[in-house]
């Protein structure tokens, strides 16, 4: 290949050879040992590893929807970034699930129904505004920072691995989310008043990220008082209050991580799958 | 013969071409078993969209090298750092218009929440200290966009991580 034109290397190779057009997405855990630790339970490590995807994979592209909608150019490749973090961490965690059960990170991801969907809700949800995009980056992000930080040290290698990788990416993703809601909560009557708005909104949501169900030897107990110290010095710099709303309502005590979701995640999953139910055979 | 290591070392980045992967520091190992090569890389970011060409371009020199049966695979522990960018690696960034990344900082725990301004970085073109960070993110995840406030033009910085 020579090096000054870079567009030759598309025709080698013939067809195997062309990521510019978006094809040929080999495994994310190609020639990595993906045994199971003697002592772990490989299914519950598996449920755990689809819960985590699922949140990453649904909330990816929830944040892909800003795409041509933001304000700025620059908040448009933030957000871009961040979104392509979270796919790559959903494919990843997703592989390692589709591995342990014997099936594949596309079939996970195309072809479950919203039942089998495990992500918490409040990944679901289409912002209403721009404030609440950054309001939610925020609470999600420092909860998976911290919770990740943890998981670095997990028994299961490949997740740990997974996390520690993940940690230095959040934390970029926390930072932005963060600047950006003192921006708005210190900023004019009006933008404190949205940024406000739409922590109240989110709030009933948040209680969910620290509920806990599976063996604490694969789903490690966070302490929220970890992620309160974060949210509360942001909430101070930015002058606003930190709501007191109550945790939403589950369906008879389940929630997303149950399989028990909003309307919103039929709509995410109906974009999302489309394509691949339409052309089951299709290769990318 | 060039060794093995040698020709994977010397493949370009797709992303930053004046970088090879050993100045990247995405190239972990290259070992040989019998006949096969078995070359390791690592991603730099979990989504990171280059790896299936970098993975096909490693594999495509080896061959033409005269390696016949050449393995790619994947290594996630120890995440990638821009400190293992080589000293030869930051020059040829700066060269190219692109701030190379500020050392990364001990991790502590909890990880520190950053509010304000990071430091500025030196402008690659002019070397003037007053820039302003525009955005954390650039075209591609791993670098952030600047302006330089004395000679007036924008610039890229890879990001520590």
């Amino acid at each position: 290949m020579s090096d000054d034109t870079p567009y030759e290397g598309l025709n080698e190779d013939s067809d195997d050879h062309r990521w510019a057009f978006g094809t040929g997405f080999t495994d994310p855990l190609q020639g990595i040992d993906t045994t199971v630790p003697a002592g772990l339970d490989a299914e519950t490590l598996a449920t755990y590893c689809l819960m985590l995807g699922d949140d990453a994979l649904i909330y990816s592209h929830r944040l892909q929807q800003w795409m041509t909608r933001m304000p700025e150019l620059e908040e448009e490749t933030a957000l871009a970034n961040i979104a392509l973090d979270l796919l790559g961490q959903a494919r990843m965690l997703l592989a390692r699930a589709a591995g342990i059960e014997g099936t594949t990170e596309d079939a996970l991801a195309y072809f479950r129904e919203e039942r089998e969907y495990r992500n918490v809700r409040l990944v679901e949800r289409l912002d209403e505004d721009f404030a609440e995009l950054v309001g939610r980056l925020l609470i999600f992000s420092s909860w998976r920072l911290a919770l990740f930080d943890k998981l670095a040290e997990s028994r299961d290698p490949v997740l740990s691995a997974i996390a520690a990788k993940s940690v230095k990416e959040l934390t970029y993703h926390r930072d932005y989310a963060a600047q950006w809601v003192v921006r708005l909560g210190d900023g004019t009557e009006l933008s404190r008043k949205k940024m406000q708005a739409a922590l109240e909104t989110i709030w009933p949501l948040v209680d969910e990220l620290f509920q806990t169900s599976l063996d604490p030897s694969i789903e490690p107990l966070l302490d929220r008082g970890e992620v309160d110290i974060v949210l509360d010095t942001v909430f101070a710099t930015s002058t606003l209050d930190r709501p007191t709303l109550p945790a939403g309502a589950a369906v008879a005590g389940r929630t997303g991580r149950d399989g028990v979701h909003t309307e919103a995640l039929g709509y995410v999953l109906t974009e999302l799958q489309a394509i691949a139910r339409q052309y089951p055979d299709a290769q990318w | 013969m060039v060794s093995a290591y040698e020709v994977a070392a010397t493949v370009p980045d797709p992303e930053l071409p004046m970088l090879t992967l050993h100045d990247l520091g995405i190239l972990r190992d290259v070992s040989e078993d019998g006949d096969t090569v078995i070359a390791t890389i690592t991603p730099t970011y979990s989504g990171c969209p280059a790896m299936r060409e970098i993975s096909a371009d490693v594999q495509h020199r080896l061959h033409a090298a005269g390696f016949a049966k050449v393995t790619v695979r994947m290594q996630l522990a120890p995440a990638w750092s821009s400190d293992w960018i080589t000293a030869a690696g930051r020059r040829k960034l700066a060269t190219a218009g692109i701030a190379p990344p500020s050392a990364v900082a001990p991790r502590t725990r909890p990880i520190p929440l950053t509010l304000g301004q990071r430091p500025a970085v030196a402008c690659p073109r002019c070397g003037s200290p007053r820039t302003t960070r525009t955005a954390a993110f650039s075209a591609t995840a791993c670098k952030s966009l600047h302006r330089c406030d004395a000679c007036c033009e924008p610039f890229e910085q890879v990001k520590a991580i």
